[in-house]
């Protein structure tokens, strides 16, 4: 059975202030939602609640059609969040092989090698260069290289493209396109175009609340 | 599990780990103390123990306030909140490694320094094994302060006050078996065993008030 994540009545906090209230979806396997809305209108809250950073004021954020049993849904997601989450003083290859073995897969599927996932981004041969040598463009596609070395079904991407050129762009946009493919689930925030058929969910912030699916 | 311990001792190791800062901090601290007491032989013999223990708890104390909070200016700590591996086993892996990166180089130490206090070979050998036993205490009881304070800037300062009232019992049963093993009346092994059991108490709580605390300061 494929699987799908169900949002239902999620609203969160910051501080003392609900930063959404009351926003519900349903992705099934193969849908991508883009999040959009201006600065602060709580995209990156609502990522963060869904990888079970945050807690939720109220609401669920469920998983259906999973065989085994997992005890939170963000066991099954990747996050990638502003920052890259990888050494400066390692280099590209050490960083993500531990990723790969401390991560392990998901069932359902493999994680690719360390080579392969580097060349699938563009950036084949510099692994083994420390990540701390690499420019910003080439950092983040690197921490991108997380994605596919270890499987999760569900992929939560903030800003993923911020500080691409238009090749890595397109590159990216493959790999997402890839990932639904094989019946993944795809949550981005983004300003830019992610650059594949995706559902929309528009944040309006403080003012309406409520975000407002397109 | 191994390949977060491997990394963490790579990580250590590496420019700007501080793997070694502990161990120079440690030398600095027991070779300044001959000359502040006078070059009084029976005197540095009879406070070595002591002052090797206080160089040890201040200089395993330095690092460890980073222990969580380069992982969160990173990133990396979301991910290994997200993980199926429960986060008491990860922080539990984290302090081994930081522990072998720092806590034991004091113990290797130790016996050299040994020497600048005067010590006798008995006393060098039950401070070692002391410090062995006891050093791994402060690292369990300081990841709990570690994460406490990860969310905060200038957090060093506080995990050392928030870490030093704990360590206390460490530091008096240290210290004490320390003696013991010199001074004849006083029996050897209840301290010691007291100071295991400090260690493997702290080695169960301190992984999980740490995993309580990083869980709810995530932001």
């Amino acid at each position: 059975m494929p699987i799908s994540l169900v949002v239902e009545g999620l609203s969160a906090k910051r501080g003392e202030d609900l930063i959404f209230h009351d926003i519900s979806f349903v992705l099934s396997a193969g849908q991508a939602l883009v999040v959009t809305g201006p600065n602060g209108s709580g995209k990156s809250t609502l990522l963060r609640v869904l990888a079970g950073l945050l807690t939720e004021e109220s609401g669920t954020v469920r998983l259906q059609g999973i065989s085994s049993d997992i005890g939170h849904p963000r066991e099954l997601c990747h996050y990638l969040g502003h920052r890259n989450a990888m050494k400066r003083e390692l280099t590209v290859a050490e960083n993500l092989s531990f990723w790969k073995s401390f991560m392990g897969d998901s069932a359902g599927g493999f994680g690719i090698g360390i080579e392969a996932a580097t060349e699938a981004l563009g950036l084949g041969g510099i692994s083994h260069l420390p990540f701390g040598y690499l420019s910003a463009g080439q950092q983040r596609r690197m921490a991108m290289a997380k994605l596919l070395v270890a499987y999760r079904p569900v992929w939560i991407l903030d800003e993923p493209t911020a500080a691409l050129d238009a090749k890595a762009d397109r590159l990216f946009a493959g790999l997402v396109e890839r990932h639904l493919g094989a019946g993944g689930i795809v949550v981005a925030a983004t300003h830019q175009p992610l650059g594949v058929e995706a559902r929309e969910l528009r944040m309006t912030g403080f003012a309406g609340l409520a975000g407002e699916l397109v | 599990m191994t390949s977060l311990f491997l990394r963490d001792l790579k990580l250590a190791m590496r420019a700007g780990g501080g793997a070694l800062i502990g161990v120079l901090f440690f030398m600095t601290v027991v070779a300044v103390v001959p000359f502040a007491v006078g070059p009084d032989l029976n005197l540095l013999s009879r406070i070595g123990p002591a002052i090797l223990w206080i160089g040890a708890l201040l200089a395993s104390l330095l690092g460890l306030d980073r222990l969580f909070q380069a992982e969160r200016e990173d990133g990396s700590l979301d991910l290994m909140l997200m993980q199926e591996t429960p986060l008491v086993l990860t922080v539990l892996v984290k302090c081994l490694a930081h522990w072998t990166a720092t806590g034991l180089p004091l113990v290797i130490a130790s016996p050299l320094l040994g020497l600048f206090m005067n010590m006798s070979e008995i006393a060098i050998g039950a401070t070692m094994l002391t410090l062995l036993v006891g050093t791994p205490a402060i690292t369990f009881i300081g990841a709990t302060g570690a994460a406490v304070a990860v969310t905060l800037p200038r957090g060093g300062l506080l995990v050392s006050i928030l870490v030093l009232p704990l360590a206390i019992p460490v530091l008096i049963f240290g210290i004490s078996a320390a003696y013991a093993a010199v001074e004849d009346p006083a029996p050897f092994l209840p301290p010691l065993l007291m100071l295991v059991a400090i260690t493997l108490f702290f080695a169960v709580i301190g992984p999980l008030a740490a995993a309580l605390a990083l869980r709810s300061s995530s932001d």
